[in-house]
């Protein structure tokens, strides 16, 4: 790789400004790399040893028009020198792109906060496209906020001069250009990102990106007005050990990875691509040196019944998608039910109904995860709290189903899914272990014999000779398994099935409040709210309010200590991106007068929103 | 279970009672799939039955092996979810023409499209039985049923030609009752790698008695009927005097002595024709007014089945790499230590 200059040097140590965190967002057109930039800063700051929260927040479009409002792209990071649990309310610094990203991302800048614009692309024809009357870089419109107008476009060009690239080449590669500056005034070392793009890029473009980050770089250290500019972010205090960069998706995939190793059944994963769900395909296609085999099918149903297929000779059976494709694959999960085959069904939610918003976040599938199908069919409904938490929900969830012989709904979000936080690597031999066996004695066998303690039905697989039997979706007669339409039998099975389910409480640890065991109010979540709850609940108590926080991971059997912990509190609030599930169903089940608080933006709550919102229930 | 001594077709009767209706061609398909099992030197917990939902479906209740009776239409995915995960099972699926051609058509030119390793028998008796009568994809036009009273106006599909349009490797025909040419054909239907296609004409005779007699009916069948053997000439009626003769891109029937021609001028029957297109005007012939039926295997052609080239590819990869191992994966591409 070509170096032109010697890397500048950092401003010297104490001549920065020391803050405890910042805030970044990087948004641009959808073809700007704003996800590339935003995730280069993120590992840096991460391998840098902050804590941190992402919140990635992109258009379904590929490419919408180039600089129109809808094609705005998004990356925010908040990085800290103390524990972070959500992407930031608001931010330090605004990269802004173009007058599109400017104005639909401008009101989340705090005041005073820096706002670096390209402006190159502030010319008549981009306001048309953006909408934009008049020239927000000289109407005073942003009179509140540290103004650097830089002409990324032309910098860019100068950088990288003497590489010989075409026009659209150098246009692709400004965003380093950006990234070098945001580095400078962190005081960043640029070694990730430069080893990542030698990985990643070949010959003149690998060059012209390296020249443009180190351009940007210089740029701020050159330039008198940056040295007002230069912060720097200590690394945080996390529990020892040895740390990674981890997105949902990712950590999700290697969970499957690891409960197939730790369970010795070799990993079939059925899937058809669906936003935000897709990368989790992606990502298992790559390790066939796990054995893993994954199935893109021709459709969400033959996906879920490709791993049912699967699950029945024998293997950790997994189906991936989203909403829509929960929807599709409802009939098969009930067959799963029935037949009481293991299969985990990943549902990374996203804004419904119908195709809704294919790219934001929501957590509205929590009805459709426990009551879709079609009759009586139960079953155990997991959900992840943070991106990390992703992996271990997997392998509790493939735990479940293989003790139990039941499908099991993992409900992520494509907020946890695109999200991403640095992640505690554990050892392999430290994750739980459970060595799954096939039935293999013919004497006494009977398909619907079940383990007393798990009402578990035993797994005999096809091959094991003296096993031959049939399972279906009609209803079985208990303990044999043969077709059977009589009244009571129908009604055991059913009640069986929902025991077996209800059962599982039994693996379902209890609940312990965050924050105050008693008092004021419990705020009670569910799947990606955690973070902002959490950071809620800090601000609450350091204020004197007596508030206590129960996030649920087992939505389904429920923890069994739930509905005391409840009655210990004056108040119970459940805030979630939906119009009020998770309360529906506490107040259903446990007569509990739980104030659901809704937001349905396709965007995470604030943590400020949360706080608002529990002070007006506590007063 | 004592490997050497034989199985019999008793070996793959079970004790549930057989619920399709007295009379049903459903009897003499499972009769003949019980018999030619225990010919086929697989032990029998290597077989796997899959079905979806239809009268044909029950099927696998029937057969002393592992048995899934699934949902409607998606016997071919879960089959396909089987046989990729267990390549060791040979694996069955039994179907219908509405199970594999309406609600399931998807999953069942897909697995073709793929060629995976499953041996399917679609049984074709131009009517939905199980819900009691509904004209389905293969009924003629025309078709008086319960839901078409003033007679259907869909044109129906030709099942064979469906699946060689998805590009499949072996198709064949054969007919419930004809239980030597049936029990011929599920042998080869046995031995081929990769998706074995068969429609078996089956009579429904509460709702659809007598859609095959032309083909089935001992007194007419002769001149119906269209026998395929490979390396033979297309041969067909009572006298064996008709014969099929290729007339440009198409055939057309004609009599051996009548007007010069010898059984010389007609086409010879090439299972592994490099053009799929001379197996498709087979499958297609029947709807023709004065062209047979082919019965017997219309195509038999070689390629890898899927689930072999699946774990090939696994293999591949572990060979290459090494075997996966899971602490580095955890850690990723680059860590830091908090100390």
């Amino acid at each position: 790789m070509s170096t032109a200059a010697a890397p500048p040097q950092p401003l010297s140590a104490g001549s920065r400004e020391r803050l405890t965190s910042a805030v970044i967002r990087f948004c641009g057109d959808s073809g700007d790399g704003m996800q590339v930039t935003g995730s280069q800063f993120t590992n840096t700051a991460a391998l840098f040893g902050n804590d941190l929260a992402t919140f990635p927040d992109f258009p379904a479009e590929i490419r919408a028009p180039q600089g129109t409002l809808p094609g705005v792209s998004g990356f925010q990071v908040n990085f800290s020198s103390t524990q972070v649990f959500t992407p930031g309310d608001s931010v330090d610094v605004l990269v802004a792109m173009n007058p599109a990203a400017l104005k639909t991302n401008l009101a989340d800048l705090k005041t005073g906060g820096i706002l670096i614009v390209n402006s190159d692309s502030f010319a008549e024809v981009d306001f048309k496209k953006a909408k934009v009357t008049s020239n927000p870089l000289e109407d005073g419109s942003l009179a509140g906020y540290r103004v650097f107008p830089v002409d990324l476009l032309k910098l860019t060009k100068a950088a990288v001069k003497d590489v010989g690239l075409d026009t659209k080449s150098v246009d692709r590669s400004k965003n380093f250009f950006a990234l070098g500056m945001c580095y400078w005034l962190f005081g960043r070392s640029m070694d990730g990102t430069l080893r990542w793009i030698d990985t990643k890029f070949k010959g003149q473009v690998a060059e012209a990106n390296t020249l443009t980050l180190r351009a940007g770089y210089a740029y701020c250290e050159a330039t008198e007005a940056y040295q007002t500019a230069a912060y720097e972010v200590p690394p945080a205090k996390l529990k020892p050990g040895t740390y990674r960069n981890l997105s949902g998706n990712n950590a999700l995939a290697m969970g499957l990875v690891a409960a197939s190793e730790r369970s010795g059944l070799p990993l079939f994963l059925g899937s058809y691509p669906i936003t935000p769900a897709s990368d989790i395909l992606h990502e298992l296609s790559m390790y066939k040196d796990f054995g893993v085999v994954t199935f893109q099918a021709e459709d969400e149903i033959a996906a879920v019944a490709a791993a049912i297929g699967a699950s029945y000779g024998g293997c950790l059976a997994t189906t991936t998608t989203s909403g829509p494709g929960m929807a599709l694959k409802m009939e098969a999960i009930g067959l799963a039910i029935s037949v009481e085959l293991p299969l985990v069904v990943c549902d990374i939610q996203r804004g419904g109904p119908s195709t809704g918003l294919p790219t934001k976040t929501e957590q509205a599938d929590l009805f459709q995860a426990l009551f879709g199908r079609n009759s009586e069919a139960p079953l155990p409904v997991l959900a992840p709290q943070t991106p990390g938490d992703c992996f271990w929900i997997a392998v509790e969830a493939s735990r479940i189903a293989l003790k139990y012989m039941t499908p099991v709904i993992i409900l992520s979000d494509g907020y946890l899914a695109n999200g991403a936080e640095p992640w505690r690597v554990p050892a392999p031999e430290d994750l739980p272990s459970f060595p799954t066996t096939f039935r293999t004695d013919p004497e006494g066998f009977k398909p619907f014999l079940r383990n007393p303690d798990t009402l578990a039905r035993p797994w005999a697989v096809p091959g094991t000779p003296g096993l031959e039997h049939r399972i279906g979706g009609l209803e079985k007669q208990d303990v044999t398994g043969n077709i059977n339409y009589e009244p009571a039998n129908h009604d055991k099975m059913v009640r069986l099935r929902a025991a077996k389910v209800a059962g599982i409480v039994q693996d379902v640890p209890d609940v312990v409040p965050a924050g105050d065991s008693e008092g004021d109010l419990l705020i009670i979540g569910w799947g990606s709210t955690y973070g902002s709850i959490t950071a809620a609940l800090h601000s609450l108590r350091a204020k004197g309010h007596k508030v206590g926080h129960v996030h649920i991971r087992h939505l389904n059997p429920l923890p069994g200590n739930l509905g005391e912990t409840m009655k210990r509190y004056k108040k119970v609030l459940i805030p979630e991106m939906n119009l009020g599930q998770l309360a529906f169903i506490l107040r259903s089940i446990y007569l509990v007068d739980a104030i659901s608080y809704s937001k349905v933006e396709g965007k995470p709550f604030k943590q400020a929103e949360i706080e608002k919102k529990a002070l007006e229930v506590i007063q | 279970m004592n490997a050497s001594v034989p199985l019999t077709r008793k070996d793959f009767q079970t004790d549930q009672e057989v619920r399709w209706c007295p009379g049903c061609g459903d009897y003499a398909i499972l009769a003949a799939v019980q018999s030619v099992f225990p010919e086929l030197g697989v032990p029998k917990e290597k077989f796997a039955v899959v079905s979806g939902i239809g009268c044909s479906s029950r099927f696998p209740y029937y057969m002393n092996t592992f048995g899934f009776h699934t949902i409607h239409g998606r016997a071919p995915a879960v089959a396909t979810g089987l046989k990729v995960a267990r390549p060791d099972l040979e694996v069955w699926v039994a179907t219908g023409d509405g199970d594999s051609l309406s609600i399931g058509g998807n999953h069942t030119i897909h697995m073709i499209r793929r060629n995976v390793g499953l041996k399917v028998l679609l049984f074709n008796n131009k009517i939905y039985g199980l819900t009691k009568g509904q004209y389905s994809p293969t009924s003629e036009v025309g078709k008086k049923a319960k839901s078409t009273p003033f007679g259907s106006v869909d044109r129906p599909f030709s099942p064979l030609a469906l699946a060689l349009g998805a590009g499949a490797t072996f198709v064949a025909r054969s007919v419930d009752v004809f239980q030597a040419h049936l029990k011929t054909t599920l042998k080869r239907v046995a031995s081929h790698k990769g998706t074995a296609f068969t429609e078996i004409l089956q009579n429904c005779n509460i709702f659809n008695d007598g859609a095959w007699d032309a083909i089935a009916d001992k007194d007419v069948r002769d001149d119906h009927v269209l026998y395929l053997e490979h390396g033979k000439p297309l041969i067909f009626g009572k006298a064996k005097d008709k014969g099929i003769r290729r007339n440009g891109f198409d055939m057309e029937v004609v009599t051996i002595g009548a007007e010069g021609v010898a059984e010389g001028d007609l086409l010879v029957h090439d299972e592994r024709h490099p053009s799929p297109a001379y197996a498709f005007t087979l499958a297609s012939m029947d709807s023709r007014p004065g062209f047979p039926t082919p019965l017997g295997v219309l195509r038999a052609t070689d390629a890898p089945a899927y689930e072999t080239l699946v774990n090939a590819q696994v293999q591949q990869v572990i060979a290459k790499k090494g075997k996966g191992d899971l602490g580095k994966l955890l850690r990723g591409p680059e860590t830091w230590e908090v100390r």
